[in-house]
């Protein structure tokens, strides 16, 4: 949270209408992307009840589980989530393009054109996925407790979804309410913000309702049923428990169908809202214009997906239930990367994402007052460093001697700070320039800011990520825990309880 | 003259205290300055009640009947056959030595026993429990003093003396995958064992005994995996009791705090609902949206701090430097209101936190 955004939730509790946090959106949107509204039973440890599955809006497949506390229905449902899911998935197998290689001596590289994404409502939907992965991958198709193939592919596929999920700059698995609230700031604090229903009410209120009536509907479990994937403990007493009785005690087949026609269409009316919102949220986002390095991340999703494709065709092991530690220690350092890397995109793509840096005095924007392109400098050699002065408004807390400063319109030209002067409470900045201006001693025309251009500077870097210097699997250190049990698949797993 | 009792008596309406737990206890040292909540409290006001009678009804700690349900046959399962899957689990997974233990039920005997009967018998029990073997005290009635006032609790717990020492053991039913459960609820459930511990503490100074006999390490039992299966785990509490300690003792005298309302304030549910609103603003509030799951309060308290910064959030309201209201921070920021001094740095950040949204926004 900052103060910039902060003063955006004032503005939307005044104004009553939600207000943009960010000029560009920074996540991909899909035009084909799979939406999934889980709920589950309480008390049980992320016991499928229903969902609401699809690919297109306006055609949703509705699973319910009739006896959720029954392992053979349980096991149903993920069967055919994982038919709709997989399905879904394999889609985007087909197509290929060609890259060059990276390193001389590597074999180009291929990877598919596009990748999926999934939407769920919110966190909770993530972490379902993350449990049914958990749940289902270890499980076998063949022996005594032998399932349908689908079912431990399916927990594969949920576990890396859920897994990019903690990656910030992926997009192949999207919480609804975190995507909204990445771009908005609304006038309720973010505890409310998590429900889905009171977040859309403040950035699209339906027809005749104020953004806070929406905001009061919305937390009102009858009116506005909850997003899941726990239900309303309401809907538990008054319409799910004595449904579920019914079946139970159904004494013939034709009242049992009756009782589970009841019930689907119930569980239907409990996720139906959302199902509708989720979509309006894909729209709405997907209506605003994307940020230059969009595309760059897909890219990079596509990368991993293409990977995570050909590691399932090769070996295709389930994920280990706890990282080893070569690949912890790998996650920590790419999450660190992948981090500070989207952190310094979104700030080059979005002026009020700089925002925020200029705020803390970390970066700064000005107009350009002087400019001496040919200005050299003598170390070993006479050397061409071309010296800026830029005048500025904002609250600067760099210092002269600080270097490595850069501003998005040319990344290759690093900037250091010579002097610092104020005057009438403007400060003028002294920089000199190095790099991207070719190697003579002239600067190419436009390679050099020009007096009167406008400028931002700060420390922020898109850098090369390297991979990291990590030992392999078999090398793990002894005070690592040592080289790790290779995977063997376990009865004990393929038999674990559900209940 | 009135004592009191008697004024926090008058205060509910009359009739008996609601009764607390160590969810309504953890949830009140979450916010300790706020007034209208510590009299509420010591009052033993029902504030289910009179949140409905004000219009703003609440679900706060109400669970699907399917949790429950699952939640009790959890713990009998635990606890079935005097505790024989408990006592396996403290003896192979924390590896203490427990040849064979006492099973001792300390719940209530239902024959018009008073609360601070039974609370003495729990304190005479535990007290005097032969030493050396393990024995398992279940449903001990505790109490804790709360504002001066004692408020009794009734917890679903095991307590469980080992030679000197003795334990809180807490069965919740959420389930702990891998060796890992969801930290909130984890969070949720060390707050409540520190309740407990200080309450069986406060018993054993009441009896003479040495408080530090209760171990600062509770054992929390949970379903482990996706089974049905328990699973123990030792948890260190002593960080959230040190904070209940803190709080606890720094929640004012309500003898204080009550000289504040005007003497015909009552916050009786069956008043009219203008005038039980107009009393319950005689206590002022300090609402944040984090009461919205902790006081059943929080939605009137909402309702009432509208247009303040507060029902953004706390740290959205430290970004603003403090500003009270959503008005002022707006003509600070805009410049058509002049700071007074106090206000000077916040209205400094505000203008230029507005010149940069602006000048990014118009572009």
């Amino acid at each position: 949270m900052s103060t910039l955004t902060a003063l955006a939730r004032v503005q939307a509790a005044h104004h009553g209408a939600a207000q943009q946090i960010c000029t560009v959106r920074h996540l991909h949107v899909h035009d084909r992307p799979l939406v999934l509204v889980p709920l589950t039973l309480a008390g049980e440890t992320n016991a499928p009840l229903a969902a609401m599955v699809g690919d297109r809006h306006g055609n949703p497949q509705v699973l319910v589980v009739p006896r959720p506390r029954l392992r053979e229905q349980r096991f149903v449902f993920v069967e055919r989530l994982a038919n709709i899911v997989l399905s879904y998935v394999d889609g985007f197998t087909d197509d290929v393009e060609t890259l060059p290689a990276k390193r001389k001596d590597d074999e180009p590289r291929q990877r598919f054109t596009d990748a999926p994404q999934v939407w769920v409502p919110n966190p909770g939907g993530v972490e379902y996925l993350r449990l049914m992965g958990r749940m289902t991958r270890f499980r076998q198709t063949t022996g005594d407790y032998a399932v349908a193939a689908g079912v431990p592919q399916l927990g594969k596929w949920a576990t890396w979804l859920a897994e990019q999920a903690e990656y910030p700059d992926s997009s192949v698995l999207v919480a609804a309410t975190q995507a909204l609230t990445g771009f908005w700031a609304t006038g309720q604090s973010s505890l409310e913000d998590g429900n889905l229903a009171a977040l859309m009410g403040w950035i699209a209120p339906p027809a005749g309702m104020t953004a806070e009536q929406a905001a009061a509907t919305a937390e009102d479990p009858i009116l506005c049923p909850p997003a899941g994937p726990a239900t309303d403990p309401q809907f538990d007493r008054l319409v799910l428990a004595p449904a579920l009785r019914d079946l139970e005690e159904a004494p013939s087949d034709a009242v049992r169908v009756r009782v589970q026609e009841r019930l689907t269409l119930a569980l239907r009316e409990q996720m139906q809202p959302t199902w509708d919102r989720v979509w309006q949220a894909i729209g709405l986002l997907g209506a605003q214009q994307p940020g230059g390095s969009v595309e760059q991340r897909w890219a990079a999703d596509r990368d991993r997906f293409s990977d995570f494709v050909a590691y399932l065709r090769d070996t295709g092991h389930p994920q280990a239930k706890r990282d080893s530690a070569v690949l912890g220690a790998r996650k920590l350092h790419d999450m660190e990367r992948r981090l500070a890397n989207f952190e310094a995109q979104r700030a080059f793509d979005d002026p009020l994402v700089m925002g925020e840096q200029r705020m803390t005095g970390e970066a700064f924007t000005g107009i350009v007052t002087w400019s001496d392109p040919l200005r050299t400098v003598t170390l070993s050699r006479r050397v061409l460093r071309p010296g800026i002065v830029v005048e500025t408004e904002d609250p600067l807390r760099l210092v002269a001697g600080d270097a490595d400063l850069r501003d998005p319109q040319r990344p290759n030209q690093k900037a250091s700070i010579l002097r610092l002067s104020e005057s009438a409470g403007k400060i003028s900045v002294s920089l000199e320039l190095q790099g991207g201006t070719g190697s003579g001693l002239t600067a190419p025309p436009g390679s050099v800011p020009a007096v009167g251009e406008r400028v931002t500077y700060s420390r922020l870097q898109v850098s090369y990520m390297s991979p990291g210097q990590f030992p392999a699997r078999d090398q793990t250190p002894w005070t690592h825990g040592g080289p790790p049990q290779p995977y063997a698949p376990a009865t004990s797993d393929a038999a674990e309880d559900w209940s | 003259m009135e004592n009191t009792e008697q004024r926090l008596s008058r205060l509910r309406g009359g009739g008996d205290p609601e009764a607390h737990n160590a969810r309504t206890i953890a949830a009140m040292t979450r916010n300790p300055g706020c007034v209208r909540r510590a009299i509420m409290d010591a009052a033993g006001v029902d504030k289910p009640a009179v949140a409905a009678a004000v219009g703003h009804p609440t679900s706060i700690g109400r669970l699907s009947d399917f949790a429950v349900s699952r939640g009790i046959s959890f713990e009998t399962r635990v606890k079935s056959e005097g505790c024989a899957e408990l006592l396996r689990l403290l003896r192979e997974q924390l590896g203490l030595p427990v040849p064979q233990a006492h099973y001792e039920d300390l719940g209530s005997t239902g024959k018009g026993e008073t609360v601070s009967g039974r609370y003495l018998r729990s304190k005479a029990m535990l007290d005097t429990a032969e030493q050396g073997t393990g024995t398992l005290f279940d449903h001990p009635l505790l109490r804790l003093s709360i504002s001066g006032v004692w408020a009794y609790l009734e917890p679903d717990l095991v307590a469980f003396q080992l030679g000197e020492k003795f334990y809180v053991i807490e069965i919740k039913s959420f389930p702990v995958i891998d060796g890992v459960a969801d930290a909130s609820k984890v969070a949720a459930s060390v707050t409540q064992s520190a309740v407990y511990v200080l309450a069986l503490q406060s018993l054993l100074s009441e009896a003479g005994r040495d408080p530090g006999l209760v171990s600062h390490e509770v054992i929390l039992v949970c379903p482990k995996d996706f089974s049905n299966q328990a699973t123990a785990t030792l948890v260190d509490v002593r960080k959230p009791l040190a904070a209940l300690r803190r709080q606890l003792s720094r929640m004012d005298n309500i003898a204080a705090l009550l000289h504040l309302l005007p003497a015909n304030v009552t916050f009786d549910p069956e008043l009219p609902a203008m005038e039980l609103a107009q009393a319950l603003t005689q206590a002022s509030a300090r609402y944040s949206p984090e009461c919205l799951a902790a006081c059943e309060m929080g939605s009137f308290c909402r309702a009432e701090a509208k247009g303040s910064t507060a029902i953004l959030g706390r740290t959205v309201r430290e970004d603003l430097g403090g500003v009270d209201a959503v008005s002022t921070a707006l003509e600070l920021a805009t410049g058509r209101l002049q700071p007074t001094k106090d206000l000077l740095q916040a209205a400094h950040v505000l203008r230029l936190a507005q010149r940069m949204r602006t000048e990014a926004l118009a572009r």
